[in-house]
């Protein structure tokens, strides 16, 4: 017997492969596109309400961005390789487009949209700031000072035109992370052509609850009256696109269920033991099921300000936690039963290594950090909004 | 210098003995023709298995392991045990360290059991390698699926698409090791370790390009079948009456 197996596992299989740093890769990049996407309903979509989230939106998405590729690297058994995948990428293999959709989403997409939509505001803090300060925004301008009313048009016209690109590469950015696992043949709990689109809904979800806890936080921290409209209509988007995530979950549950098909047996098993806790109970009852009612109630029902703040808050938290699981649960889940179907094996995590709890707490907090210095950098509200505080 | 008839024997004899000493550990070692007379496009390897003749005694295993130096836990070979009862859709399989020491007596001695080698199934449209992100692991033009250890990055996406779950990632080199047909001996002439080592000739390298390999013979008269069909992968080991309960 071998300890944590159950059944029969080829021997190869007992070990798994990708790690809690490989759950971390979509969580992360699902946070990006989902705050991308929230932050594009302002600028393309044109919703007002949730304007006061905008830039909020724009450098929680760069935040997350910066930290992506991090798990990956420190995942590989020779990071020191990882730029052959730029130099000599493998055109048949999903995985070697991630260095290039990465590159084209930080550079083209947002690092592009965040400069424009910040320019006159670097332009005035370059003139206006002392030391090493202004030495950081004059570098910023990238030497274009000009903030004439013409230039500043050509600036929201540039930056229109980013975001509308900026919405398909979101969707391509996490539609692609859920290609990757999704077009494994090999394993019946990735394969599915639903997990590119179940993946990018799950994106939206995590992003914009992500956006909206955010906010909340950060105008506790600037003593700031948060903007109940656009909270509300957040938590709106956030409740649609919630249930369309749940719906294309459960379709995916259904069909598989429905089909049985040679994997069902093994799949169904585990589902019911191993990953009970983080898939039926984290996952879907905790992670989905509870914060939709949440969110589901405001919309039914008239609450006061602080009430929806405190559902919204709650929800929010446990959504994130859920579609934490979510990831999770299809990484490690993927892992645990034997493609022979007659076996189990356990994920042992380690704590203070490589690919261990603590680096994934680490890199989790990274974000976090960054964000604080984007916004010192780049305060996302208005100047006179701040002084009011 | 006059050459008598007995220089002439006694210098012929020693270079006999040479000759037959030379030819002697060629055979012993496995010494090599030279490596020009191998073009890879005059072959394509595979693997016929037949599982009757298979007895479980775990020779193969012990001899990739040392011929390919595979890290203990690792198997670029393994033989499993299949015990199936009738009317129960799931076998009752086990390798205990990959029939590394052979098998214990069975506890089921009533139901239908017999002994299935495992190998990488050197596919001809590999999924490992479709998803290698540098293309690290190919199929060589002689048809063998390799790894190039210079170049694997070792991200395991082509462990994660094996169907056989014949890869792993090498403790020590952390790039992905899996079976290569003993590639440094069948360009040189010689079949794989497991194949040498089988007592029972279960297991037999064939070169499906050679027109007088017994491959041939072997697929027309028997009925073959390769593992897991349905993943289309074109595989190249070939099994002899294959049990419907083998995954």
């Amino acid at each position: 017997m071998i300890p944590g197996v159950d059944g029969f596992m080829y021997p190869n299989e007992v070990e798994l492969q990708w790690s809690l740093l490989i759950v971390l890769y979509p969580y992360i990049t699902g946070l990006v596109a989902g705050a991308f996407i929230l932050a594009s309903l302002e600028r393309v979509f044109k919703v007002e309400a949730v304007r006061p989230t905008y830039r909020l939106a724009l450098l929680t998405a760069l935040a997350f961005l910066l930290v992506a590729p991090l798990p990956l690297q420190l995942h590989l058994g020779h990071p020191e390789r990882s730029l052959e995948m730029y130099l000599t990428p493998h055109r048949s293999s999903a995985m070697a487009m991630f260095g290039f959709v990465y590159l084209w989403y930080l550079t083209v997409v947002l690092l592009l949209e965040i400069w424009l939509d910040y320019r006159a505001d670097i332009v005035r803090l370059s003139q206006t700031t002392r030391g090493f300060l202004r030495m950081i925004y004059k570098a910023l301008t990238l030497g274009s000072d000009n903030l004439s009313p013409g230039s500043r048009i050509i600036d929201d016209k540039v930056g229109y035109t980013v975001t509308v690109i900026g919405v398909p590469s979101a969707f391509l950015l996490h539609g692609y992370v859920g290609f990757i696992f999704g077009s494994i043949k090999a394993n019946p709990w990735w394969s599915t052509p639903l997990m590119p689109i179940v993946f990018l809904f799950s994106a939206m979800v995590s992003g914009i609850a992500a956006v909206l806890l955010l906010y909340m936080a950060a105008m506790k921290v600037k003593k700031m009256a948060i903007d109940m409209r656009c909270l509300d209509t957040i938590a709106k988007y956030l409740f649609y696109t919630f249930v369309i995530d749940f719906t294309l979950e459960m379709l995916d549950l259904i069909h598989r269920t429905y089909e049985a098909d040679e994997s069902f047996r093994s799949l169904d098993f585990m589902v019911h033991t191993r990953l009970w806790w983080s898939h039926v109970v984290l996952q879907i009852i905790v992670g989905t099921l509870v914060p939709l009612i949440m969110l589901a109630a405001p919309q039914l029902f008239k609450f006061a300000a602080i009430t929806r703040r405190t559902l919204y808050l709650s929800a929010c938290s446990i959504t994130l936690i859920g579609i934490f699981a979510m990831r999770w649960n299809i990484v490690i889940g993927g892992q645990l039963f034997s493609k022979s179907f007659l076996g189990y094996t356990s994920y042992k995590m380690e704590f203070a290594a490589r690919e261990g709890l603590l680096t994934a707490v680490a890199l989790m907090l990274l974000p976090f950090v960054i964000f604080g210095v984007l916004v010192k950098l780049l305060p996302p509200w208005p100047e006179k909004e701040a002084g009011r505080a | 210098m006059e050459i008598s008839r007995r220089d002439l024997f006694s210098a012929g004899g020693k270079l006999l003995i040479l000759a037959s000493v030379g030819a002697t550990l060629e055979q012993i070692t496995g010494a090599a023709p030279p490596s020009e007379t191998y073009r890879m496009a005059d072959h394509w390897w595979g693997m016929i298995i037949d599982i009757d003749k298979c007895i479980g005694c775990g020779n193969c295993v012990r001899a990739c392991s040392t011929e390919n130096k595979v890290p203990s836990g690792y198997f670029r070979t393994w033989v499993e045990r299949y015990e199936v009862s009738e009317g129960n859709p799931n076998p009752h399989v086990e390798s205990p360290n990959g029939a590394m020491d052979g098998f214990p007596p069975s506890v089921h001695p009533e139901l239908k059991s017999f002994f299935v080698p495992k190998l990488c199934n050197q596919c001809a449209d590999s999924p490992c390698v479709q998803v290698c992100p540098v293309g690290a692991t190919f199929v060589s033009p002689d048809g063998a699926v390799l790894v190039d250890e210079t170049y694997c990055l070792g991200c395991r996406y082509c462990v994660q698409a094996c169907p056989y779950g014949c890869r792993y990632l090498h403790p020590e080199k952390e790039t992905v090791d899996k079976c290569s047909l003993c590639y440094h001996r069948i360009t040189k002439g010689l079949t794989t370790a497991c194949c040498e080592n089988c007592p029972t000739g279960a297991r037999q390298l064939v070169d499906f390009k050679n027109q007088k390999d017994p491959v041939h013979e072997f697929l027309r008269t028997n009925k073959v079948e390769v593992l897991k069909p349905y993943m289309a992968t074109h595989a190249k080991v070939y099994y002899k009456d294959l049990d419907g309960s083998v995954r």
